[in-house]
């Protein structure tokens, strides 16, 4: 029991704890290479950058591989006749806190060779970036977007890096980082005020916001009587 | 097989015999340019407008009526949805993810429970399979309705509106007495559902199954030859099938380019592999394409819908693993071990391996995948991932609409069958 005592708002902000940073394996069960092609391809291959290789869920193989040369191995995987891994499905991000790296995650399958394979680069906290595969998949261009806006993970060579879901002058940070609050950085009166502050000069162009010509003069009271009355004036 | 053949070909007797494409009688006249100095001129549509079905922003630059390049804004309904996840325990999840993709809640309920059941290694019971994939089928007509209704709407064909939102309010129905809700079901639980299926439901779907098609022909009848739907979806919105899996397309809108890919069949779960059905493939990649490949789909739901009651066996519809399954309403309000059992469930979760499981399925709009991270007996994920088709088939419009009027734009937009709740999350 601890001394203070928790409301039930206090009790949801309990999120997951972080695990130990010193056993990151990753689990299921160590992989085989000789059970998927594309593992074992990589592994010939790059054999310096494959760093971990697990099978999570039953079956499901997933590689670790250096972040430095993602590029590249993603490019062969692309391009090699044996893997042809024609389709990016997702891009993600993932973060485990307690200081320890935060992943993006590839999800690719092979249209020709019905292979499915999960990539997962391990980037550091104080250097949060890695090459954009925008050149390869073009469906890589929105996902990436969402993993820089959700996780703060800079893609080299994106030909349009901004955030997607969250607004462009978002200055909380990245919400899907573990050191992020669940309701937020800021106190709600304090995102009101900025709600409020916005400068609409940033969004308007200075036309847009002028008022106009000059109001037309509204008909005297005594016009109109006249022309009620059907004279000329 | 043969049918679907036929219908892909059924508007296409209207191109020439030569290869060349006969202009359709509502195409624009070929009027030369007037020699006058124009500019490019910007125009926002939404994010509140009926045209982008949600809260999209598209802002487009003009030249004349020629859309030259289309930027869209999400965002506006961005609920951290997956944020939430990781404060609420496997269960507690179930109800984030109907909210999501309100056009066909239940696969999205589905493919969730499936994701955690793959990696926790549960094996769900036979009926509770077959149940799921009556739900799923279901819910795939439910959201292509939806689909169709609007689409047809908007290039001017009231009708077709009215007969698809009477036939999903009879799914609505369905949904409301298996699950109490009509939108927000949450009818999955990991192990099973919340509840088996009520006293006559079956008989329910069955007098469905047997009116929906009448209806189906009766909308095939007003929109596959019609020459206005005709000129305004052929050729409009095309993308060839090298582009479209480059593009990360799925669902109808990748299947209608030619490329034959449902995860139904090629990565089958729950025995997809030994139901009859056909996936429909498309060869131009167009907004008719689109159009007829959902159609088709909906017919090939209504077979596997009849065959998956057909197999419907008895038995339990939740594992019997204590450990996983709330002992019965009664017994936890009467029996103290029961209540015991019932409340450490409910308190403590579901513990769950280290590890982590990416599963697709084959939503109403394309691959749905649900990627889950856990931490050796985390009783919430450390990640909870949607994969959201819409949001991928989303990205791909400006590319698509480049070139094209701004009422093809519209066009382009409904036949890609996007919802926001899912693109924003």
């Amino acid at each position: 029991m601890t001394e203070e005592k928790k409301s039930g708002l206090d009790a949801i902000d309990e999120g997951p704890t972080a695990s130990d940073a010193a056993t990151p394996t990753g689990g299921g069960t160590a992989g085989d290479p000789a059970d998927h092609a594309s593992v074992q391809g990589l592994m010939a291959q790059f054999s310096d950058a494959v760093m971990r290789h697990r099978v999570n869920a039953g079956d499901q193989h997933v590689v670790w591989i250096d972040a430095a040369r993602s590029h590249e191995m993603l490019t062969w995987l692309r391009d090699d006749p044996d893997q042809l891994y024609d389709m990016m499905s997702d891009v993600t991000g993932l973060d485990y806190g307690g200081g320890r790296p935060v992943e993006v995650v590839y999800q690719m399958y092979s249209t020709t060779h019905k292979h499915i394979l999960r990539l997962r680069c391990e980037l550091p906290l104080d250097a949060l970036e890695i090459d954009s595969v925008c050149d390869l998949w073009k469906s890589a261009n929105w996902l990436e977007r969402e993993v820089y806006d959700l996780f703060g993970v800079t893609f080299k060579g994106h030909p349009d890096l901004r955030r997607i879901l969250m607004p462009d002058d978002y200055a909380e940070g990245h919400p899907l980082r573990k050191d992020f609050p669940l309701r937020g950085r800021f106190s709600r009166a304090e995102q009101t005020r900025r709600a409020l502050n916005q400068e609409v000069e940033r969004y308007y162009l200075a036309e847009d916001l002028d008022t106009g010509l000059v109001p037309q003069e509204a008909p005297t009271a005594e016009v109109r009587r006249a022309e009620d009355a059907g004279g000329d004036l | 097989m043969s049918q679907k053949t036929l219908e892909i070909n059924v508007g296409r007797q209207e191109m020439g015999a030569d290869g060349l494409p006969v202009p359709s009688p509502i195409a624009p006249f070929d009027i030369p340019e007037p020699d006058i100095g124009t500019e490019h001129m910007l125009i926002n549509i939404g994010p509140q407008h009926p045209a982008t079905h949600g809260v999209l922003r598209l802002v487009c630059e003009l030249d004349g009526e020629t859309v030259k390049k289309v930027v869209p804004h999400i965002g506006y309904l961005h609920s951290s949805f997956e944020k939430l996840g990781e404060y609420r325990t496997w269960n507690q999840i179930v109800p984030l993810t109907d909210r999501m993709d309100y056009l066909a809640p239940l696969i999205y309920n589905c493919a969730y429970v499936m994701s955690v059941e793959k990696l926790m290694g549960i094996e769900v019971t036979e009926r509770c399979k077959v149940v799921r994939v009556i739900l799923m089928e279901l819910d795939r007509i439910f959201g292509h309705l939806l689909w169709l209704g609007t689409t047809a709407i908007d290039v001017g064909a009231f009708t077709p509106f009215l007969y698809s939102f009477q036939e999903r309010e009879r799914i609505y129905k369905m949904h409301e007495s298996l699950t109490g809700a009509r939108i927000t079901t949450s009818a999955t639980r990991v192990g099973g559902m919340m509840a088996d299926l009520p006293e006559g439901w079956i008989d329910q779907l069955k007098h469905f199954l047997d009116t929906f098609p009448d209806t189906l022909a009766e909308v095939h009848h007003l929109l596959t030859g019609n020459l206005i739907h005709i000129g305004r979806t052929q050729g409009i919105g095309a993308i060839s099938a090298a582009d479209a899996i480059n593009y990360g397309f799925t669902g109808p809108n990748l299947r209608a380019s030619g490329v034959d890919y449902d995860l139904r069949k090629d990565r089958p779960y729950y025995d997809y592999e030994t139901y009859d059905f056909e996936v429909p493939v498309g060869e131009h990649g167009d907004c008719y394409d689109r159009y007829l490949c959902r159609m088709e789909e909906m017919k090939q739901s209504v077979s596997l819908l009849r065959q998956a009651i057909d197999r419907l066996p008895g038995g339990p519809i939740n594992v019997e693993d204590p450990n996983i399954s709330l002992p019965s309403k009664t017994d936890a309000m009467s029996d103290m071990e029961s209540m015991i059992h019932h409340f450490k469930l409910i308190t403590d979760g579901i513990p769950a391996p280290e590890g982590d499981c990416y599963l697709g399925i084959e939503a109403s709009k394309g691959e749905l995948g649900m990627y889950l991270v856990a931490e050796e007996g985390s009783t919430k994920p450390i990640r909870w991932r949607v994969r959201p088709p819409s949001f991928v088939n989303l990205s791909v419009i400006p590319k698509l609409a480049e070139g094209h009027l701004v009422s093809d734009l519209i066009m382009i937009n409904a036949s890609l069958d996007i919802v926001l709740g899912e693109i924003d999350r």
